[in-house]
């Protein structure tokens, strides 16, 4: 979950980290008085979880609180990459003698968090990384406390930093780590981190982004961000029938149905697992086939579960036929499966062997799931069958409306 | 021979009393394993399936070698599981459970690190030696477990524990068994990536050759590539990517936690291009595995 510019520089100054003096506003009226409050010139920038702000107009220069008051209401009603943004940070305008880059993000390699320091602040870091390695700088650090500030003397001096500034560096170097590693983040960078013309350093921009994980362990900050559990902030706001998945998904605590995620196609996908079901969605789409949704089915939901949840994807309009397809299944039974879908038709008002398309689940429970199948007449196939023949034959039966 | 685990290996399941370990220890139990013990704070003198349960790990090292551990309790005592299990000795640390915070990940595994211990997972399934052993309940019930893997000479390193299973059901069909299955673990940190398990299989005269199940996000791919490249190996690999259609929806998350693209090289098409470039078959279908591994090997002996 990624913060907005706003929030992430409230958990900065909370922690120490210097950042410009100012607000978000959410009418040209607030922002009119903030600038006033901050006085001299303000900078106003467009609150989206997007990048290219800049480019797209979401960030513009104001000398009066007049000014700030017509960018805001411009900036308010702008949006960008297809976001509306959630409000307009007004801050005091910095004077930037040079520009740095500061974040920190787990090397999975490593298995450790590593920070990294770059004297080319103000773009990219991937691209200063490719073009201009040596002013790119890492350290890795021990997730256990006490923090070993040393780690980030070194990391700092490593690009040839001396004087006041390794000490001042330093130190925003220590506050971001430990801000990364106290908050549950996965990513937490200062960019740019700009030397103002008095010496001091300040974080004019900043991503912070928390994995859905640490959550639960993060309940008092986000209360204090006001984010609620319902905000999810995936790459786009959940549809409604994603919502009602959800709800199939926490209707019983046996198993998964869930992590549904809807497209705009024809076939139903009652699929699973976790890697069954991205090998079922390539093979579905490699063979031409337009599926209506993603999903993972696992670790043996009940009846009710399957059932509500292949109910939920024949409501959905334009669906023709499901597949049902798992990879050979360990833990999940093949009859419970086999016995909630074929509930899940026949409550929604069709025959199994007409909507259901191809049925592949081997595995545990198989000869009574597949006596079932047997007893409404569905097509299904055993082990001896690929994952991805059974796709295809999916994805024929579909095309030819039979 | 098999790595990380064979008939000999002795290992406790933390967590024993939870529902789905009621279940892992009677299909390890039925599958042959060395299951010696469980721990559940508060049901120390119960037993499952006649497996002795006790408060703390310490109560049974104290009193015998024990060999591995697997661990499935909930994500909030994971961390502290690990490090009861690495604290008393134990030296192989496999942990099922999911959605653990990264952090936490990061902290145990530095510690087991520091302690000599390995882990496989989180978000797995286990290791299975077939015909040996099995830490974990990957392949379900033993009667179905003996039925998809059979002992040979092939490697399975695995980001999806169930696709582990598809996997050497594929192989088995073909006559091809296997030396050990590894389910990984789908998660963004595991412990025990490709390239620190490649090692392993090459010290194993048995192993012929390795087949690798890879999805979209992390470096994983791109440093068993590396590794290859750097280094060779004796092994012919050949992998499967799953989730190419992920591509072209970055941002979203598919399938484990684990598959979040957060940069370029996170795709399956620039993870694709890496292990070529190294000189690693990648299947384009599960049916196709076989194949290439028969022809792999005819290769090499050739």
């Amino acid at each position: 979950m990624r913060f907005y510019e706003y929030e992430a520089k409230a958990v900065l100054a909370k922690r120490g980290v210097p950042v410009a003096r100012g607000g978000v506003a959410h009418s040209p009226d607030e922002a009119e008085r903030i600038a006033r409050e901050v006085g001299g010139e303000v900078v106003l920038k467009s609150q989206v979880l997007t990048g290219g702000r800049m480019k797209a107009g979401g960030v513009q220069f104001a000398s009066t609180p007049e000014e700030a008051r017509a960018h805001a209401d411009a900036i308010l009603r702008l949006e960008i990459n297809g976001q509306s943004p959630r409000g307009v940070l007004v801050e005091a305008k910095s004077p930037v003698k040079k520009e740095f880059y500061a974040g920190v993000i787990y090397d999975a390699v490593a298995k450790l968090p590593v920070a990294i320091f770059s004297d080319m602040g103000g773009i990219d870091i991937e691209q200063v990384a490719e073009e201009h390695p040596e002013h790119v700088a890492r350290a890795h650090f021990s997730t256990f406390q006490p923090f070993q500030e040393f780690r980030m003397k070194e990391l700092v001096a490593s690009l040839g930093v001396s004087g006041n500034e390794l000490g001042a560096l330093t130190r925003v170097m220590s506050k971001l780590a430990q801000t990364f590693l106290a908050h549950g983040l996965t990513l937490a960078e200062i960019n740019p981190l700009a030397q103002l013309e008095d010496g001091s350093f300040i974080a004019l921009d900043s991503h912070l982004d928390m994995e859905d994980e640490a959550r639960d362990g993060q309940a008092a900050l986000l209360a204090e961000l006001g984010i609620g559990k319902e905000e999810t902030r995936q790459a786009r706001p959940p549809t409604p029938f994603e919502i009602r998945g959800a709800e199939v998904d926490a209707s019983d605590h046996r198993g998964v149905a869930g992590r549904v995620v809807e497209f705009d196609g024809n076939l139903g996908c009652v699929i699973g697992a976790g890697g069954g079901s991205l090998t079922i969605f390539d093979a579905l789409r490699k063979h031409g086939g337009r599926p209506a949704n993603y999903c993972e089915i696992g670790g043996n939901p009940s009846v009710k579960k399957a059932c509500g949840l292949t109910k939920l994807i024949l409501s959905k309009p334009g669906v023709e036929k499901i597949c049902v397809i798992m990879n050979v299944v360990s833990n999940t039974r093949v009859d419970i499966v086999a016995r909630g879908v074929i509930k899940g038709v026949v409550e929604s008002g069709y025959d199994p062997a007409e909507k259901i398309a191809i049925f592949r689940i081997p595995g545990s429970w198989e000869d009574e799931g597949f006596k079932i199948l047997e007893k409404y007449g569905v097509d299904y196939c055993d082990r001896t069958v690929p994952m991805s023949e059974a796709a295809r034959r999916a994805v024929e039966k579909v095309k030819a409306g039979a | 021979m098999s790595i990380l685990i064979d008939e000999d290996t002795t290992f406790i399941i933390q967590g024993i009393t939870g529902r789905e370990a009621v279940n892992m220890a009677r299909e390890c139990l039925d599958y042959g394993s060395k299951l010696v013990g469980g721990v559940t704070p508060g049901r120390g003198g119960r037993d499952v399936h006649g497996v002795p349960v006790f408060d703390t790990v310490k109560e049974i090292t104290s009193k015998q070698r024990v060999d591995a551990s697997v661990i499935s309790v909930p994500p909030a005592f994971v961390r502290d599981a690990a490090f009861e299990a690495v604290e008393n000795g134990i030296k192989l640390v496999v942990i099922v459970t999911e959605r653990i915070p990264r952090l936490e990940v990061a902290q145990l595994i530095e510690f087991a690190r520091r302690h000599g211990a390995r882990v496989i997972g989180p978000n797995c399934l286990g290791v299975l030696s077939p015909g040996k052993s099995r830490v974990g309940g990957m392949g379900g019930a033993a009667v179905a477990a003996r039925r998809a893997y059979q002992p040979g000479p092939i490697g399975i390193m695995s980001r999806s524990g169930g696709m582990t299973t598809e996997i050497a059901n594929a192989l088995t069909a073909a006559g091809l068994g296997q030396s050990t299955a590894v389910s990984i673990g789908g998660d963004a940190i595991v412990g025990s990536a490709y390239a620190e398990l490649l090692p392993l299989f090459e010290a194993d005269p048995d192993t012929k050759a390795i087949v690798v199940y890879s999805e979209p996000g992390g470096p994983m791919e791109a440093q068993l590539a590396k590794y290859v490249k750097e280094r060779g190996t004796r092994l012919p690999i050949v992998a499967f990517m799953a989730g190419r259609f992920m591509d072209e929806m970055p941002g979203m998350r598919f399938g484990h936690a684990g598959t979040i693209v957060e940069g370029k090289a996170d795709t399956t098409s620039e993870k694709i291009a890496r292990l070529l470039d190294a000189g690693i078959s990648v299947a384009e279908e599960i049916a196709d595995i076989p194949g290439i591994v028969k022809q792999r090997l005819g290769e090499v002996k050739g």
